[in-house]
């Protein structure tokens, strides 16, 4: 469990998250959702440790985030970044176990956590030898969450993972992270601006606007009981295609 | 049987320039240091200004020294008064032709001092003595080309005044001590609008081609006569007495007694046609320095010294030996100073800016300037031309450091950060790997900039290709300036490739990859 209490941050002037309480249950995938700015990648980003917040504190169980531990505490969270963030120096494998070879893990157990990892994220092999470069976006991406995923983390933060690819591959993807997610049982945070995903991945969705938290709970719950026009106005934004089918049979 | 140090050394490097270069290298560049730095008590070194009669007189002090079986050192062409002087003072060197109106007017100048004793009272506060007049004087005059003279109808220095139009060209040494132009200018009342500053080598060839009208010139110059030009006449008798002397340390009277003999001997043996003789032999009719002092020393003293030549291409090896030492060692200690302060600049960015503002003035310093402000701390020759090219390295290093890992993207050194590694784990696994192709493009940079620069390392006697440049430059000879300064632009070409080789094994593959497909 994650339990933010009192957090804010401002960048100079301008506030970025207004203080607020949020806690994200474990084994849950919870999704932060919003337009642009509304603060969502901010928050993911102080939950890794990346940025530190102006007030508050941030306790994973029961250790508070502090300069102090936040490398172990890094090492059981896996972060995934839109297009990956990989290193052009290294190939995909040189990625992936970078940390773990930094902790010394004997080669088996390296090789061992890679066969699974790459079954589970439906990555061939071979290509680990590539370099990132010699990889598609799709490919980069679950490079990515192997390299998150390699120490085993027991929390798993991405922000935007998906936002790069196109949309064939945004939807194989989308599955089979439902199916990751499913299978591994892991707190995940998800940043995405996309309500179809937030709804396909997440237990929990939370909907900021401006640096605040508008609404929390289920699509439904949002559907059914928005807490203000704005959740109205942000689900109805976003059209399916079959929606845009449907009104032009109408029209006819 | 004796074997003199420069002809050691030189054996050394000869053996070992051919050889393979990397794996000894740098503990020998370290052992050859202090070799150098070492000094040996029984050993005489003698210097010479950077112009030919200097270099002469240098010579047959050596000459002369070699063959009373005194070990010496030459070094030759160190540079103006400041340096000979401060060198001599330091003990660098222990023996130097000097002037007495320079010691008059340059060295003590505003002291008030006139005569022979009052010079060597001043001289002896200094520890330094000197030998009687050598038998020459040599003043400063002002010439210019006698069909000049004769269509305008100047015969003194006074008949200046009644010709503004005409264009002054002075030695940048003459234009700016207090006993050259600005007191010249004040005693005659000379009002001319076209002063300009120029090498004193250079000099003559603007005269004779035209463009300038009037130089100064030593008394002594070989091109008088050869080039035609009029000496005008002090009519105000305003340049004082030049007589060619010999300073040294007076510790030599303990350490080198008969280096004291030698150099008396030489007391009032060289007169001034001799010595315009000379200066014609090595400037006009190419003869080497060495040869020139040695056929004076048989002439006039009976002395049979043996002058050691060396070939062209031993001479090649030595100074190619001086040159990769000076690039290297400089090049090798900014690189482990430049990348650190790449690092800092990059994670502070307010220090950067006050680091990155550093190292960019220190690279605006002119580098004569440069090497002259180096003199009174580290004195001449090796040490203050190191620090030299080492201060230039800095910038192209550290500012490549700089904005290579500045270039990496945020989201990549987020996710460097997010995996848990430590500050110094991200540092050297993640990001200077990412910047190394800037890096290594910022020390190839220093690299080739200090083939270059290193070549004025001879102006204050480091050696190098810079030696045959500054010589060819004094003699005006091609020939010598293109020994020096063909070998420079292969060296850099040389380094250039081969840091395009080096890239290519060090850059890692990834990197390689993305710059050839994006």
């Amino acid at each position: 469990m994650i339990d933010l209490r009192g957090i804010s941050k401002s960048y100079n002037s301008s506030v970025a998250l207004s203080p607020m309480d949020l806690r994200i249950e474990s084994g849950q995938t919870t999704v932060l959702i919003g337009p642009s700015g509304c603060g969502k990648s901010t928050l993911l980003r102080l939950i890794a440790g990346l940025v530190r917040s102006d007030t508050g504190e941030i306790r994973f169980d029961d250790d508070a985030l502090t300069p102090g531990n936040i490398i172990p505490l890094r090492r059981q969270m896996g972060y995934v970044i839109q297009e990956g963030g990989l290193f052009a120096h290294l190939t995909a494998r040189g990625n992936i176990v970078l940390m773990a070879r930094f902790l010394r893990w004997p080669a088996m157990r390296i090789q061992s956590r890679l066969n699974d990892l790459s079954d589970l994220t439906r990555l061939p092999l071979p290509l680990l030898d590539r370099y990132p470069v010699e990889l598609s976006g799709g490919q980069r991406q679950r490079v990515s969450l192997m390299r998150a995923l390699m120490l085993d983390p027991q929390v798993l933060l991405l922000d935007e993972p998906l936002g790069a690819l196109d949309p064939m591959v945004r939807h194989d993807l989308q599955t089979d992270l439902r199916q990751i997610f499913g299978e591994l049982k892991k707190t995940v945070v998800l940043v995405t601006h996309d309500i179809a995903e937030a709804a396909f991945l997440g237990d929990q969705i939370v909907l900021l606007r401006e640096g605040q938290i508008v609404q929390r709970g289920s699509l439904v719950d949002l559907i059914d009981h928005p807490a203000s026009e704005f959740v109205v106005n942000f689900i109805n934004a976003q059209r399916s295609p079959p929606e845009m089918a449907g009104r032009s049979s109408n029209a006819s | 049987m004796r074997v003199n140090p420069e002809e050691r050394r030189s054996e050394w490097t000869r053996v070992r320039v051919p050889g393979r270069l990397p794996h000894n290298f740098v503990l020998l560049l370290i052992v050859l240091a202090v070799i150098s730095g070492c000094s040996r008590p029984s050993h005489i070194t003698v210097g010479s200004k950077v112009f030919t009669e200097s270099v002469i007189l240098g010579e047959i002090v050596t000459q002369l020294a070699r063959s009373s079986d005194i070990g010496v050192t030459y070094r030759r062409q160190l540079g103006g008064t400041r340096i000979l002087w401060d060198a001599l003072l330091n003990g660098e060197i222990d023996v130097y032709p000097e002037y007495t109106g320079t010691l008059t007017n340059e060295i003590f100048a505003g002291k008030g001092i006139r005569d022979e004793a009052a010079i060597r009272q001043a001289l002896a506060e200094n520890g330094i003595e000197m030998t009687r007049s050598l038998g020459f004087n040599d003043t400063y005059a002002l010439g210019m080309r006698e069909d000049t003279a004769r269509r305008l109808n100047i015969r003194t220095i006074s008949d200046l005044r009644n010709h503004p139009d005409l264009r002054l060209g002075f030695s940048n040494e003459f234009l700016d001590r207090g006993d050259g132009y600005p007191s010249l200018r004040d005693a005659y009342r000379l009002n001319l609008p076209h002063v300009t500053g120029l090498d004193h080598d250079l000099a003559y060839r603007a005269i004779a081609t035209g463009s300038i009208d009037v130089t100064d010139l030593y008394s002594t110059d070989a091109e008088i006569a050869e080039d035609h030009l009029r000496v005008l006449q002090d009519d105000r008798h305003h340049f004082p007495d030049y007589q060619a002397v010999l300073l040294y340390r007076s510790d030599l009277r303990q350490r080198a007694p008969r280096m004291i003999a030698a150099m008396t001997r030489l007391e009032g043996r060289i007169d001034e046609p001799s010595m315009i003789a000379m200066n014609a032999d090595a400037k006009i009719h190419k003869i080497p320095e060495m040869q020139v002092a040695s056929e004076f020393l048989s002439r006039a003293l009976n002395v049979f010294a043996r002058p050691s030549y060396s070939g062209f291409w031993a001479r090649l090896a030595e100074r190619t030996w001086e040159h990769v030492e000076l690039v290297s060692v400089s090049l090798l200690a900014a690189i482990l100073m430049a990348i650190p302060l790449g690092v800092i600049a990059a994670s502070y960015p307010r220090f950067g800016q006050v680091i990155l503002g550093g190292v960019a003035t220190i690279y605006t310093i002119p580098s004569l300037a440069l090497l002259v402000f180096m003199i009174p701390i580290l004195g001449i020759g090796w040490k203050p031309a190191v620090m030299a090219l080492f201060l230039y390295s800095l910038l192209p290093i550290t500012r490549n450091t700089f904005t290579g890992l500045r270039g990496i993207a945020t989201p990549v050194r987020e996710s460097a950060a997010a995996l848990g590694l430590p500050r110094f784990a991200q540092l050297f696994l993640v990001e200077l790997p990412l910047a190394s192709p800037s890096i290594l493009a910022g020390i190839q940079t220093s690299a080739v900039l200090n083939v270059g620069t290193a070549t004025l390392g001879a102006l204050i006697g480091a050696g190098g290709y810079g030696q045959p440049i500054l010589t060819g430059i004094r003699l005006n000879s091609h020939s010598m300036i293109l020994e020096g300064a063909i070998p420079a632009a292969l060296l850099a070409l040389l380094v250039q490739g081969g840091f395009e080789l080096f890239g290519r094994v060090v850059v890692p593959k990834g990197l390689q990859m993305a710059r050839t497909n994006h």
